[in-house]
């Protein structure tokens, strides 16, 4: 039996790692783009449409990720395509991501005061207007630290990708310990990395919120 | 797409679904009550309690609101044995649940505690009640009413997070749809019926929770 | 015709008729006061004449121009009636000049040096030229109430409605903002306030409607409405027994 040293299994660890990385950038990035146009449908004047994002969001966030991973991964194989592990996981982790930020953001948006609806309209403002020179501007500020506070869960979202055989860090997990038989030394390191890339995110979260609740003190 | 859907297992199969539910149920149920009591007492201690017990308690919180539940499942299931400690399927899912919703509630309800008046402490002080009965009786409701909301949808996020722990074999709703899957090749049904059930769950817990909710803090419901 | 034309409005919050009719016809360089008790109906009558909200019968038309509720139409309204809001509503991302130039930029088009001369010299006219650079979390509240006049006149409008534009101020602010207003009068602009400064709407305003329970309950010229009021609403509302 060949001999791992830890620094061999943290290494292939590490390798493993990007993946995770890169997947949880594809989904962020991803799910903000679809989250954007969930929180315009979401506080369109159009019922069907606020409808619609209402439903899309509960859908997603009252399943489990792993079974929409298995649905897309099984589903899309409905239509005849080949799907490989890592589509099924960016597709659903995207639309897993914008129904989540789609719903924070909104929470932002009706956090910014009537009058300033009200103000924009007196003044002549479409709606379109209205968000993109006054609302947003200003839900943007307020949507940071959550958001940020969002992209630890996305991070941890795509641990459930190994399960549909993305080889990202967990996956590599279970095949190090399958190689190693060292289960608490791989799954305590596997822990510590996905430590290291989502402590600092929630720290950072955490530091905005505490900048931005003084700031609002002092206004 | 040529594809007929078939549901007809049902039939053949909803035994192992009921069963999966009723797990599914059982971890929830456990890892709720159990988890929301550790993170009662870890808020505790985080506002409160003594002064060496609170990094401990902040680096639990921590890590395990910075790592992934299926992580931490695995650590429990495969890695505490070579430590001596070997559960079942089961109970290793109970316990991860546990850990799990005890550092995401513990977070929650010390913000429903940090937002108690200052003259709520300070009453009880003058009443001669210690720091801990001032916290059991006159912080600790209100706090949990602050932030019960929070809480409830906590309690939810990690129910559906429990999917996961079919992959220790747990046999749970996910893990009977797995079965089903391998039996039948009828994937996108299986899941697909999974995930109503778990839809249908989240809701009806939701609902349980609001109820719940009002039982405890009957001022609420009077409002 | 009138530049303001009111007729048989109407507004119901669900059950609730808050405006049971509504004749008020505002002729070009009017200064109007607006009295009553609280709920009688003053803010939804301004909120209704902006589009703010939308109301359930009758007609309100502007400079001819009827009153419709769809964004052209509105857009079209709100070019020529401005509103001053009790609690300011200055945008508190932008600087005050930009909160003076972006309307002219976004809706009017306006390129942005033109935008900015105008916001330069809006602001002189409030007496905040030298406030230009500064954000609205910076001003007193009497300062913010006169970025939003400034803003809203950016906009060339030919009447400005005003709700209680100084019942959030300091008392010891009130003055510099009616000082504004009281010059925009003078200026020949057309005003349409809601107030509960008596001594002010004697002075300054041409007519004084006095609204009661979601109708004008009496109106006329401020000499007439206090010191010989008809009805005993107004009597009671004035303080006269
Ligand atoms: N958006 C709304 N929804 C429901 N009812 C409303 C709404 N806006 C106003 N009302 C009701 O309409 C009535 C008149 O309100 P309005 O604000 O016009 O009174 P007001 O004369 O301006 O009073 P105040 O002097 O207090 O400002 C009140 O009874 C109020 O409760
Ligand atoms: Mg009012």
């Amino acid at each position: 039996m060949i001999e791992f040293t830890t620094w061999d299994i943290l290494r292939n660890l590490l390798l493993a790692a990007r993946w995770t990385v890169v997947l949880s950038l594809v989904s962020f990035v991803g799910g903000g783009i679809v989250g954007l146009v969930l929180l315009f449908l979401r506080i369109s004047k159009r019922k069907s449409a606020r409808a619609f994002a209402k439903y899309y969001i509960e859908l997603f966030q009252g399943t489990p990720l792993l079974m929409q991973l298995f649905i897309a991964f099984f589903g899309l194989g409905l239509f005849g395509i080949d799907v490989p592990a890592w589509l099924a996981a960016g597709l659903a982790l995207i639309l897993w991501t914008a129904a989540f930020l789609g719903e924070i953001w909104r929470g932002c948006v009706e956090a910014i005061g009537k009058g300033q609806w009200e103000a924009s309209a007196s003044l002549g403002m479409g709606r379109l207007q209205q968000m993109r020179f006054v609302i947003l501007p200003q839900a943007m500020r307020i949507a940071v630290p959550p958001t940020v506070g969002f992209s630890v869960q996305v991070i941890k979202g795509t641990a459930l990708t190994s399960i549909i055989g993305f080889v990202e860090l967990s996956k590599a997990g279970t095949v190090v310990t399958n190689a190693t038989f060292q289960p608490f030394t791989v799954y305590g390191l596997v822990a510590l990395i996905y430590f290291a890339l989502c402590w600092p995110l929630s720290k950072s979260s955490q530091i905005l919120e505490r900048k931005l609740n003084v700031a609002h003190r002092n206004h | 797409m040529n594809y007929q859907f078939d549901f007809g297992w049902l039939f053949e199969y909803y035994p192992q679904i009921v069963k999966g539910i009723a797990i599914t149920i059982e971890l929830i149920a456990v890892g709720g009550v159990a988890g929301i009591s550790l993170g009662i007492v870890c808020a505790w201690v985080r506002a409160l309690g003594p002064a060496w017990l609170k990094p401990v308690v902040a680096a639990y919180v921590e890590l395990i609101r910075n790592t992934p539940f299926l992580i931490q499942l695995f650590f429990i299931f495969f890695g505490l044995p070579s430590l001596g400690l070997q559960l079942g399927e089961l109970q290793a899912a109970n316990l991860a649940m546990v850990v799990n919703l005890g550092a995401y509630s513990s977070e929650i309800i010390r913000a429903g505690i940090q937002a108690t008046p200052r003259g709520q402490f300070e009453a009880g002080a003058s009443l001669a009640m210690s720091p801990f009965e001032t916290f059991r009786h006159v912080v600790l409701v209100p706090s949990l009413e602050r932030i019960w909301p929070a809480l409830s949808s906590q309690v939810v996020i990690v129910m559906l997070g429990s999917a996961v722990v079919s992959q220790i074999a747990a046999e749970d709703l996910t893990f009977a749809a797995n079965f089903i899957q391998s039996r039948t090749f009828r994937a996108f049904e299986a899941y697909i019926v999974s995930t109503a059930v778990y839809l249908l769950l989240a809701i009806l817990l939701r609902q349980l929770l609001a109820m719940v909710g009002w039982a405890i803090f009957p001022k609420r419901a009077a409002r | 015709m009138s530049l303001i034309e009111i007729t048989d409005v109407r507004k119901s919050f669900g059950s609730n008729e808050v405006l049971k009719g509504i004749d008020l016809d505002v002729e070009p360089g009017e200064v109007i006061a607006i009295i009553g008790k609280s709920g009688s109906g003053k803010s939804t009558l301004l909120r209704c004449i902006n589009g703010l909200e939308t109301i359930s019968k009758g007609s309100i038309s502007v400079a001819g121009a009827q009153l419709m509720d769809d964004e052209v139409h509105l857009k079209a309204l709100r070019l020529k009636v401005g509103m001053i809001f009790q609690q300011f509503n200055l945008f508190p991302h932008l600087t005050v000049g930009g909160n003076v130039m972006l309307s002219q930029m976004v809706v009017k088009k306006t390129p942005r040096p033109v935008a900015e001369a105008t916001a330069r010299k809006m602001l002189e006219r409030v007496g905040l030229s030298q406030k230009f650079d500064a954000y609205p979390d910076e001003l007193s509240g009497g300062q913010q109430q006169r970025v939003a006049i400034a803003r809203a006149l950016a906009m060339q409008p030919i009447a400005l409605l005003c709700d209680e534009i100084t019942s959030a101020l300091d008392p010891e602010l009130v003055a510099e903002v009616l000082a504004v207003v009281r010059e925009l009068a003078a200026e020949g602009m057309t005003l349409l306030m809601v107030t509960h400064e008596m001594k002010f709407a004697r002075d300054v305003c041409s007519r004084v409607v006095f609204m009661h329970e979601g109708r004008v309950h009496e109106a006329g010229p401020p000499g007439e409405v206090f010191t010989n009021p008809q009805t005993p609403e107004l009597k009671q509302f004035l303080g006269l027994h």
